[in-house]
């Protein structure tokens, strides 16, 4: 088709905006090529280069945070590429937190020396390849790009969680990653091929508009339903939602800490973001306001309430400390369901509020694991047994990290619960003015849940806390404070890829974690910066 | 929150110094970090600067309310009672002059207000009245007095004196809160600290202890939490100032312009964690459910010369008027909102009374709920279990009066002779279960059972109309009785932990003769134990008895087993003190008696108890009356 030299003129114009808009993945995307090349070269096999990584990412940064005044002063923020991804403050909010915590994951990774500088090229790779399909995830505003970035973020995860090679355990959680994913993901693509087929197109727009028609007949034919469900099917999948969680605890234990960060915070706002995104489109086209509540609502909270609760019953029962941030992971997912669940702006900013104080109480949580390892060679509770003494930095830190999971206000943990559990009574209470009493028992009882869940959470987190700070260090000799090497040699013989390296941990963990502990105290606090952005995020979304 | 305070345009002097007294403690927690770790008598003496800082700064607070009482009363009658001077009536000024910008901020009111995070209305909001400050002083006294009894701390001494100022300020901004999502951080603020003193420096089953005590205590918490955000979604326009209202309208019309104004007024909501205003909520609930809501009225202008008093000469022979919804409120439209929302229902009352009660219960303890107590108090270090006795069960105590009763007044009626009964049970339980200890700390411990159930029997004591002064007696002996408590109990608890530092052992049959090698000792002690018993003319006696004075109007058969529990709490105690101290015994008999420092710490105490015993109303009941006689003249007429 002959394209006209004024169509030509604006398409030229509108491509440019919206580059610029795209800026960060560009920038992110350049950065992953350049890491492949630099790997060609001799020369760079000594440098480190996450810190390399990590100058285009605060560049990424810089450039979303000029345009942040444009996002959230409303005058920048619509579909991009011909609706293929939507670039509002919605998703600049969790673009920005997914860069955020990138950076925050290079500098750990390099602290701790997860990655050595041998391997940190390829390190470097799959995490911005990882944060780059998320923020696709975060942005997708058709299901074509839906399934894009979902591979494009699982791809580069699957290969993080066997990243320490030659230990069975991860390459035992790789495999069984990988295949979840792809049954995951094949699942989910065959929901998107209905939705597709059922509504005559992929975009967000198109699927909504095809619900609010069903909404106004009142039913839901077969292929709709299924293609509905395959799809979430596959958003649990990368919530580690119940009963779509089995891979989330053995993948957890086998890779590293630092990468179970990645997975459970990064992945998370990602997943999170888009369901939100979905599910909130689908809810704004349709008049009936129960329509959606009553069908895939329902479901949410019932997936809701189960995953809370398993995953905390579940983590009651762990010594491993990865493996029970794992379960504590799945409950988290659990809890911002429940936001999920309500269907109100007010839910989805309790989620995106959660997220954000999410990430620095769980990358906190996972680097203090990390500490532990480097210190004792290993991360069993007996492991964190007497870390007060060995070092109470670390130990602090810990607590308060740990406490906020917990939810204990004046931390940003009981922020975040806070608005969750809110936005769900509210929901209740609108839903029974207008008079559907099933639902409003429904998110009563799902407070209900939510709140005896929090007691039982308080039994695995104040075990560690028990462990890190009242209990004395069982058999190992006292030793300096995070230094190890010769310890890891003589007792733990741990495989190769977590050989500490030369600065690892020491002064620099210590920092971070403090770091880390300040800003999820200084969260709890000051609510009201973050709690700006995200009412006005959420805003962008459709629904009401 | 520093430059919110001292911000020059509405300076006001009592925010600084509600705010000096709440964080003083953790201020000091501070400098305490800075202390090198050698000098462990400099840490000392800074703790004893901070905690006896805060309590002059209590101290002058006490001077500033008894001012504030003394200015508005007309000296005429005995009692320095007067409406204005009513935390309610303070608060509502301060959050009329917060809603609409117009006027000033008192300096001399005792009541300070600052938005915290206005996303869900919550203020950082500090008072006090006579029930708050009462618990406030005892706090700071035994926090002080706890550090001097911590002397002999060792082992991380910098840690140990940092969580126990954390503490004593979660407890005392606990007390000060007007807010009560700000009262919940502080509540929970506490918990830590307390399960690490007890983890880390308690007895050989401490961590046992520590994490029983931090489980029961959360259990009530999360309760606690639900019930808040319950309360929370309360539409509250009726009760607030209606230029709330209007700014919240114009809110909702600038992200929906296509509103008019007229629906926009009527759409709006105002939510609030104030328990001022959701205490408003309750009372016309009460009303609304027992069908007389034709009592409730709309507030007049005060230049008018309005009040209650005139309102009910002018309404002979009707019902007589309660003034709850706020000045410009059309009352039908109001009296229909109230009654459609949920919080107008048996159920919500219910439900929301129970969640309270319960938070609060785990604290007190109340009897299914207190098995906690003991291993706590057993296991924790002598300086916690005063802390731990004097002030933390007293937390249980003030949340039951300032947010149980008050805020579901129609459930707290219904459910009063239970409540009572529950406390009854407690007295009459605590007592038998202490006579069968052989565990000195473990005595005390259900002791303190036994005597916070005087304080829920006498809340519970709800007699309206005529006899309504019964129920303040009633209300008045359980503030005193939480005070009389404070200081016995944690007295009690320093003299457990003095004889336990000659002893270590605290097996009562294995005691005995300490009256010989200790006769310093003994005295101060004896007065303790007597007081504890409530021996008249000391301090244990005064709530005792205006608590089954109350009672007896309320339900006379409570009333007869609360007095006949007295008994119990004799027998034990007196053959506590007959096993520990008389006789002859070859093991106690080269026992030191008491040090300068123990005296410092016990001395206080005796002095207090004696004191309070003997001018009851001089020190405590002149001005801690008037706001219990305000509290009980908002509830009583409801019935």
């Amino acid at each position: 088709m002959p394209v006209s030299a004024e169509q030509y003129t604006s398409l030229r114009a509108v491509l440019g905006d919206h580059l610029m808009l795209f800026a960060p993945e560009v920038i992110v995307a350049g950065t992953v090529c350049v890491l492949l090349l630099l790997r060609l070269f001799k020369a760079f096999d000594k440098l480190h280069l996450n810190p390399v990584a990590a100058g285009p990412l605060v560049v990424a940064l810089f450039l979303l945070g000029t345009q942040w005044s444009a996002y959230f002063d409303g005058s920048a923020g619509a579909t991009a590429f011909s609706g293929l991804i939507r670039l509002d403050p919605f998703a600049a909010f969790l673009r920005g937190l997914l860069l955020v915590f990138a950076l925050l994951a290079l500098v750990l990774g390099r602290i701790t020396g997860l990655p050595d500088a041998a391997d940190s090229a390829d390190y470097a790779t799959l995490l911005l390849g990882g944060t780059l399909g998320m923020m696709l995830m975060a942005s997708a505003n058709h299901l074509l790009m839906v399934f894009l970035g979902m591979e494009m973020a699982s791809l580069p995860c699957y290969a993080l969680a066997g990243f320490l090679k030659g230990r069975r355990a991860g390459s035992e959680a790789a495999l069984k990653y990988v295949l979840y994913g792809a049954a995951a993901s094949g699942v989910a693509l065959y929901g998107i091929s209905l939705l597709t087929i059922k509504f005559g197109g992929g975009s967000f727009e198109a699927v909504a508009k095809g619900y609010a028609d069903l909404a106004r007949t009142s039913s839901l034919d077969a292929i709709t339903a299924a293609g509905t469900l395959m799809l979430l099917v596959g958003f649990a999948f990368k919530l580690s939602a119940v009963p779509f969680h089995f891979w989330c605890p053995d993948v957890f234990e086998g890779a590293a800490a630092e990468v179970g960060a990645f997975l459970s915070v990064a992945s998370k706002a990602a997943a999170v973001g888009l369901t939100v995104r979905f599910l909130m489109t689908v809810h704004g086209a349709c008049a009936d306001v129960t329509f959606v509540p009553k069908t895939v609502g329902v479901g949410v909270m019932v997936v809701a309430a189960l995953t809370a609760t398993l995953g905390n019953l579940a983590a009651l029962a762990q010594t491993n400390l990865k493996r029970m941030l794992a379960y504590s992971t799945i409950a988290h997912a659990g809890y911002m369901l429940m936001a999920v669940a309500t269907f109100t702006s007010d839910g989805a900013a309790a989620a995106l509020f959660y997220l954000a104080g999410y990430l620095p109480t769980n990358l906190g949580a996972f680097a203090a694991v990390a500490a532990v390892r480097t210190a004792t060679g290993g991360e069993t509770l007996d492991h964190c047994r007497g870390l007060a003494k060995r070092s109470p930095a670390t130990a602090v830190a810990l607590t308060v990290f740990l406490l906020s999971l917990l939810g204990l206000p004046p931390l940003v943990g009981f922020a975040g619960k806070f608005q969750v559990f809110e936005s769900v009574y509210s929901a209740g209470q609108s839903f029974g003015r207008l008079g559907s009493t099933t639902l409003e028992g429904g998110f009563y009882a799902l407070l209900a849940v939510g709140v005896v869940n929090t007691v039982v959470s308080a039994g695995y987190y104040l075990r560690v806390l028990k462990a890190a700070v009242l209990d004395d260090s069982p058999d190992l000799t006292p030793r300096p404070p995070l230094q190890s090497g010769e310890g890891e040699k003589n007792q733990n013989p741990l495989p190769s890829p977590l050989r500490v390296g030369e600065g690892a941990g020491g002064w620099g963990l210590t920092a971070f974690l403090l770091l880390l502990a300040v800003a999820v105290l200084v969260l709890g606090l000051a609510w009201n910066p973050l709690l700006a952005l995200t009412s006005k995020a959420v805003e962008s979304l459709p629904g009401r | 929150m520093l430059d919110l305070m001292l911000s020059s345009t509405d300076r006001e002097l009592d925010l600084i110094q509600l705010s000096a007294l709440a964080f003083l403690p953790a201020v000091f927690a501070l400098v305490l970090l800075l202390v090198p770790s050698g000098w462990k008598t400099a840490m000392r003496w800074t703790a004893v600067f901070g905690t006896a800082l805060t309590l002059t700064v209590g101290l002058c607070t006490l001077v500033d309310y008894h001012t504030l009482l003394d200015s508005r009363s007309d000296r005429t009658t005995r009692s320095l009672y007067h409406p204005a001077t009513r935390l309610d009536e303070r608060a509502d000024a301060q959050l009329a002059v917060s809603a609409t910008g117009v006027g000033s901020y008192l300096s001399d009111d005792l009541v300070a207000r600052r938005p915290w995070i206005p996303r869900f209305d919550v203020d950082y909001a500090l008072g006090v009245d006579g029930i708050s400050l009462v618990l406030v002083l005892l706090t700071a006294v035994v926090c002080l007095l706890a550090v001097i009894a911590s002397w002999t701390i060792e082992t991380n001494l910098r840690t140990y004196l940092i969580l126990l100022l954390t503490l004593e300020s979660g407890v005392l901004g606990a007390f000060l809160s007007l807010d009560l999502f700000l009262f919940y951080v502080f509540y929970e603020v506490m918990l830590l600290p307390m399960y690490f003193l007890i983890g880390l420096w308690g007895g050989g089953n401490r961590k046992y202890a520590a994490i029983k005590f931090v489980i029961y205590t959360l259990l009530g918490s999360v309760g606690l939490l639900a019930a808040i955000i319950a309360l929370y979604s309360v539409n509250v326009r009726d009760f607030v100032p209606q230029d709330l209202v209007k700014q919240r309208a114009a809110d909702l019309k600038r992200k929906d312009p296509a509103l008019t104004d007229a629906k926009a007024l009527q759409l709006a909501e105002v939510h609030t964690f104030d328990f001022v205003t959701l205490g408003k909520v309750g009372r016309a609930v009460m009303l609304a459910l027992n069908h007389q809501e034709d009592r409730i009225q709309v507030a007049r202008k005060k230049e008018q010369g309005t009040n209650e008093a005139d309102l009910r000469r002018d309404r002979q022979g009707t019902p007589e008027p309660v003034l709850l919804l706020a000045e410009g409120v059309d009352r039908e439209a109001a009296i229909a909102r109230l009654k459609g929302q949920s919080v107008c229902t048996p159920t919500f009352q219910y439900v929301v009374f129970a969640l309270l009660f319960v938070g609060f219960a785990v604290k007190v303890p109340i009897v299914p709920l207190h098995h906690w107590l003991p291993d706590a108090h057993v296991e924790a270090p002598t300086p916690i279990s005063m802390i731990l006795a004097g002030v933390l069960l007293k937390l249980g105590g003030y949340g039951l009066l300032r947010f149980a009763f008050p805020l579901c007044p129609w459930a707290a009626h219904q459910l009063a002779w239970w409540v009572g009964l529950i406390g009854v049970v407690g007295i009459v339980y605590g007592a038998l279960v202490a006579m069968g200890q052989r565990d000195f700390k473990r005595l005390l411990a259900y002791s303190s059972v036994s005597h916070m159930g005087y304080v829920v029997l006498g809340l519970a004591s709800w007699s309206g109309g005529a006899d309504a002064r019964y129920w303040e007696w009633a209300v008045n002996g359980a503030l005193f009785q939480m005070l009389a408590h404070g200081v016995t109990a944690s007295a009690l608890f320093f003299v457990v932990g003095v004889v336990y530092d000659r002893a270590h052992h605290r097996d009562l049959t294995r005691f005995g003769g300490l009256k010989e090698p200790m006769p310093v000792y003994s005295g101060m002690s004896a007065i303790l134990f007597f007081a504890s018993m409530g021996l008249p003319g000391l301090c244990g006696f005064v709530g005792e008895f205006n608590v089954v004075l109350g009672a007896w109007k309320f339900n006379w058969g409570l009333a007869v087993c609360a007095i006949l529990a007295t008994v119990l709490t004799a027998a034990y105690l007196l053959w506590a003190w007959q096993r520990v101290y008389l006789g002859v015994n070859p093991a106690t008999a080269a026992f030191p008696d008491v040090s300068a420092r123990e005296v410092a710490v016990l001395l206080p105490f005796v002095l207090l108890s004696i004191a309070l015993g003997v001018f009851p109303s001089f020190l405590v009941y002149q001005w801690a009356e008037p706001s219990v006689a305000g509290w009980v003249s908002q509830l009583a007429p409801l019935q």
